[in-house]
């Protein structure tokens, strides 16, 4: 299957996105399963500044009900870690389970079967993907300027 | 022989017998350490503002070496608070997350006095205050070592001119005269000081060959107020526009002072997220950077902490829902956005509260 990509340079790395989903501005590839239900995972842009991904925990019982930027979980990679959030507002209905016991899944396939979550959101703020690129490249340099002074210290 | 060094342990809130035993063994083991007097005082961010421990405080002469269970910066600050007032020394203890890096620069020329923030201040007394985090280390002699090493080390910040210490003339404070400093010592600070009375009621002292002990036996209750950083704060006053429980207020030179630390509402570090320059310091709260650690120690300096890229909400919002959540609590009615919140936040949507801009100048490319 040939998949449609746009792509975003991340200093001399090569980003890919494909074009046949959504995505949140908190960097997360959205795709709809059915009428109000999404599933969610990193984007290539997380999933570079992140590096391999050693560990993947959730805060939540199937079910619960989210409000877009509620804590969901945390995540730590060899270069980094992370709090993680809800991408949209909606309630969580599946984790991928597989990935507790390998997250190097999020690594080795990070658009399909590294997917995280799903959920069920009417209406949910999500981008296409030419505004989630124009999001990168307004955000990248205040992006550098974090991971930077974060490095230097 | 006089007194070189006295050191402060500010013993844990909990009657953990482990932190009780660090303790009593760092005391343990400086007996009889020539030039080294050793105060108990319970936990420092307790301690009433005219209470016996504070009075015992501002009686000490000399450089210290204050041993607490909270981050060295938040105790700095907390005896600034109190009218203990000198020089921030630098350790050569290491943190987590701190490299090992400019050892041997124990301390920092007077010059480029590192606590001249932008709120005028009264002059510091000419000597060095050294404030150790009993968190760090189980092994009470990592202390010792530090402390003897200091003893036999440290000169006083300044060069200080012949004059005689005039350690009861002055509110208590210590002032070595330096060199254009008339009347220096009394510090105007929020909490009133009254004129000083020998720190002896309520509190002990033992002398031991060498080491005197004393030990203070105010039994504090919990507080919960902010303590404010003056090396950072740049007097801007968000702080005051946004609580809403009169915690804030001016002195006479319009400079912002923490004025009824007690209306503060428990566990509420709200003003801490809103201020700019991230100089207001809540010692007890669970999130280092709010609690005073420095911003090498508070990410744990060795991984990257990318919450924020990933959606961490605002520092703003939560600050907004945890003092709505207090005017609830208190009875009052939320006010969310609409209240002490001027245009500032429009240029907090850009700017990340850190000083990151001068860091990146440091680093050319990103590299990962």
């Amino acid at each position: 299957m040939s998949r449609e990509e746009l792509s975003f340079w991340m200093g001399r790395y090569e980003a890919r996105f494909p074009t046949d989903r959504h995505y949140a501005r908190n960097h997360m590839w959205a795709q709809r399963q059915g009428p109000d239900r999404w599933r969610f995972g990193f984007s290539a842009y997380a999933v570079r500044l992140l590096q391999d991904v050693y560990f993947l925990d959730w805060h939540f019982e199937p079910g619960t009900p989210v409000r877009q930027g509620d804590q969901i979980g945390e995540i730590e990679s060899s270069k980094a870690e992370s709090l993680l959030y809800a991408p949209v507002t909606g309630r969580m209905v599946q984790i991928n389970e597989s990935l507790l016991d390998d997250p190097s899944l999020i690594n080795v396939d990070t658009y399909q079967q590294g997917w995280l979550f799903e959920m069920e959101s009417q209406d949910p703020e999500v981008l296409s993907p030419q505004q989630y690129l124009d999001h990168l490249a307004e955000s990248w340099k205040s992006a550098q300027r974090l991971i930077k002074g974060q490095v230097n210290e | 022989m006089p007194v070189k060094l006295t050191v402060v342990i500010s013993q844990s809130q909990s009657k953990n017998p482990r932190k009780r035993q660090l303790e009593e063994e760092i005391v343990g083991r400086l007996l009889g350490q020539r030039g080294i007097e050793v105060t108990l005082v319970p936990h420092l961010y307790d301690l009433k503002p005219d209470g016996t421990g504070v009075l015992c405080l501002r009686g000490i002469q000399g450089h210290m070496v204050v041993l607490s269970w909270l981050y060295p910066r938040a105790a700095f600050w907390v005896l600034d608070r109190f009218g203990v007032r000198g020089y921030e020394g630098k350790t050569q203890l290491k943190y987590l997350g701190q490299e090992e890096t400019d050892t041997g620069a124990t301390e920092t020329p007077a010059e480029e006095n590192p606590l001249q923030g932008q709120v005028p201040r009264p002059p510091l007394p000419n000597r060095w205050i050294y404030c150790l985090d009993l968190r760090a280390y189980e092994d009470p002699q990592v202390y010792v070592d530090e402390i003897l090493r200091l003893a036999r080390e440290t000169t006083p910040p300044r060069p200080a001119a012949p004059a005689a210490p005039s350690g009861n003339g002055h509110g208590g404070q210590t002032t070595f005269v330096g060199l254009s400093l008339p009347g220096v010592g009394d510090a105007p600070e929020a909490e009133a000081r009254p004129a000083q009375e020998p720190p002896s009621a309520g509190s002990s002292a033992e002398k031991t060959n060498g080491t005197a002990v004393r030990k203070v036996d105010e039994q504090p209750a919990r507080r919960w107020y902010p303590v404010i950083d003056y090396s950072r704060c740049t007097n801007c006053l968000e702080c005051l526009d946004f609580c809403l429980f009169g915690v804030y207020g001016v002195d006479q030179t319009e400079s912002i002072v923490v004025q009824q630390p007690d209306n503060c509402r428990k566990g509420c570090p709200a003003c801490s997220r809103v201020c700019p320059a991230g100089a207001i310091i809540f010692p007890q709260h669970k999130s280092p950077a709010i609690a005073g650690a420095t911003d090498e120690a508070a990410g744990g300096g060795l991984k990257i902490d990318l919450s924020k890229l990933f959606g961490a909400p605002d520092a703003l919002q939560v600050a907004v829902q945890e003092r709505d959540r207090e005017l609830l609590a208190a009875g009052r009615e939320a006010v969310g956005m609409s209240v002490g919140l001027p245009k500032r936040s429009q240029q907090r949507a850009e700017q990340p509260r850190d000083e990151l801009d001068d860091l990146i100048d440091a680093v050319e490319e990103l590299d990962l």
